[in-house]
């Protein structure tokens, strides 16, 4: 259900992207999901890694400020009106949904990675209301 | 021509003379009424009776602006609370303001100065003055106001920020003169330009100073509003505007040497440099009553001049200022030191991130960059939380310098570093 997620600060800069990667790559780090938040100046890189300790370890070597984050890990089935269920729960519980981007998926379902402005609560609602719908926490 | 012919016109032995009296008044008050200066000469074996006349000045320590932050606000302050009707503020080079006060005569002595600069200028009682320095702790606004009111001219005490208001009244007032700074003039005039009202302004002169400019932008300023402009200098440990200025020809800078004695030292060995050569700036105050200031370092880089000018003054000129022996830069008129940036920063972490100040000039006002690295303690997954962080930044550093200035977070350890240490301006300014 808890998933760690690494972030990189990257300034909108020509190569710092590939750099990134390229330093992943060269450790044999796998990507399993990313999404590149952006403002004028600079990005916010957010990954799901295959081992987010070393990722942290050689990108902060190679000069990227990076952190970890725990994040929430939720499947879905794939239906219509799944992700407005789950949305519902967070709302009845006061939640905000500080981002959430996909992570993969198959032929039946999807995985939603969230944060939001109190994890412990999301879960609580995920567990206690999730599965008559299909939704479950999930450690990927 | 010349406002006080008897003082600015004086032979150099008359003036040697007057100097010298005031110095021996000036270092008594000093001794007597400030603990600060006692405990110096103390230290260096000085009595009051040592100083007999001017050639005894180099006995004497020199102050500096830290002096002023350790005896923060009030310490260097010569006469009972009751005599001082003013205090001005400036930036100090660190959270610590520079406190400067003056007494009645004080006040006067400033404004009979600033009407030698605006006489000097060619400013008289029919001539309608717009201030446009801004008026409050800043010396540049109520010191030119002084002066202006002295001189009997009329004065329209406009401030700094909306343009085209000053530009209205101008025309509408018919002012022939204005006090500002030189970039903000330039602003001023490619507004009228940009406004088509170029044919509509009366302006033939202006007084121009609390900023480094070239001789280049003198010229630029008198083409582009066909006037006559004139620099003016000071400074608020020693006064405020009207230290200094220059005359119709331009040559250099009249020191009013009869209350303020100018020394040029080499700042390294803080030995008198010989005539002509470039060195520190250092002022004594010769009248002042409030704070009295004895061999203050400026820190302004410049030569001086003996010569008679032209004119018919006989008060030594100043070169236009070659740069500063520290770090201090003037952006959009205020005194800015790295290391209020660096105890801004300090207030937002525990250890100051790295940062680098970049300085330019963009249709002709100052531009103020600040980036900073963002290290791992500073940043979260959040874009908000980046962008907040951006905001306080910003307003940390607005209170700190009084200007507002960009910032821009930067990956570590992107900016420079050299011989260990961060190279922390950038001034693409050309000013010097």
């Amino acid at each position: 259900m808890y998933v760690k997620q690494i972030s990189i600060f990257i300034e909108n800069k020509k190569g710092r992207l590939e750099e990134v990667c390229q330093c992943l790559a060269e450790n044999d780090i796998n990507i399993i999901s990313v999404i590149l938040a952006d403002t004028n100046e600079y990005g916010l890189l957010r990954m799901i890694v295959s081992d987010t300790k070393k990722a942290k370890s050689v990108l902060t070597d190679a000069g990227f400020s990076a952190i970890i984050t725990e994040v929430i890990a939720v499947r879905f089935p794939h239906k219509s009106g799944t992700l407005k269920t789950l949305l519902e729960f967070f709302n009845v519980e006061e939640l905000n949904v500080e981002y959430m981007y996909g992570l993969s998926t198959s032929s039946t379902d999807a995985i939603i990675i969230f944060k939001t402005s109190e994890n412990q609560k999301a879960v609580n609602a995920i567990s206690q209301k999730g599965e008559q719908y299909g939704i479950q926490l999930t450690s990927l | 021509m010349i406002w006080n012919e008897t003082k600015e016109c004086m032979s150099r032995d008359e003036m040697s003379a007057l100097q010298s009296a005031r110095l021996v008044k000036t270092v008594k008050h000093v001794y007597h009424n400030v603990e600060f200066y006692r405990k110096k000469m103390q230290a260096v074996g000085l009595e009051p009776g040592d100083i007999k006349g001017i050639e005894d000045i180099s006995k004497l320590p020199y102050t500096t602006k830290a002096d002023l932050r350790d005896n923060y606000p009030f310490g260097l302050f010569a006469v009972p609370q009751s005599e001082i009707v003013r205090v001005h503020a400036s930036s100090g080079t660190t959270g610590k303001a520079t406190v400067v006060g003056y007494t009645r005569k004080d006040i006067d002595i400033w404004a009979e100065c600033v009407s030698r600069v605006l006489y000097m200028a060619g400013i008289r009682r029919n001539d309608i003055v717009q201030v446009a320095y801004g008026y409050g702790l800043f010396t540049g606004g109520l010191g030119l106001h002084y002066g202006v009111e002295n001189l009997g001219a009329t004065v329209v005490p406009m401030s700094t920020g909306n343009t085209k208001k000053l530009i209205t009244m101008m025309i509408d007032f018919g002012v022939t003169a204005i006090a500002c700074t030189p970039s903000y003039l330039l602003h001023i005039s490619e507004t009228i330009r940009e406004m088509g009202l170029k044919d509509q302004i009366k302006l033939k002169t202006a007084v121009c100073g609390a900023e480094p400019w070239t001789e280049q932008m003198r010229l630029q300023i008198e083409e582009e509003l066909g006037i006559c402009a004139h620099d003016i200098y000071g400074l608020s440990e020693i006064m405020g505007p009207g230290v200094a200025a220059d005359c119709n020809l331009h040559k250099g800078l009249h020191v009013h040497e009869d209350h303020f004695y100018p020394e040029i030292i080499t700042p390294d060995t803080l030995e008198p440099a010989s005539e002509g050569t470039v060195g520190e700036l250092v002022f004594t105050t010769l009248t002042k009553e409030g704070l009295p200031m004895i061999r203050y370092r400026t820190k302004d880089l410049t030569s001086i001049d003996y010569s008679p000018c032209e004119c018919g003054r006989t008060t030594p000129r100043i070169s236009r200022f070659k740069g500063r022996s520290d770090d201090m830069l003037v952006i959009r008129g205020v005194n800015v030191f790295p290391s209020q940036v660096e105890a801004a920063l300090l207030d937002i972490g525990e250890t100051a991130p790295h940062y680098l100040m970049i300085v330019d000039r963009v249709n002709n006002l100052d531009t103020l960059e600040i980036q900073v690295e963002v290290e791992e303690k500073f940043f979260t997954d959040e874009i908000k939380q980046l962008e907040n962080l951006t905001k306080k930044i910003g307003h940390v550093i607005h209170q700190a310098l009084g200007i507002t200035a960009k910032i821009t977070l930067v990956e570590p350890k992107t900016i420079e570093r050299s011989m260990g240490k961060s190279k922390r301006v950038i001034d693409k300014r050309n000013l010097v």
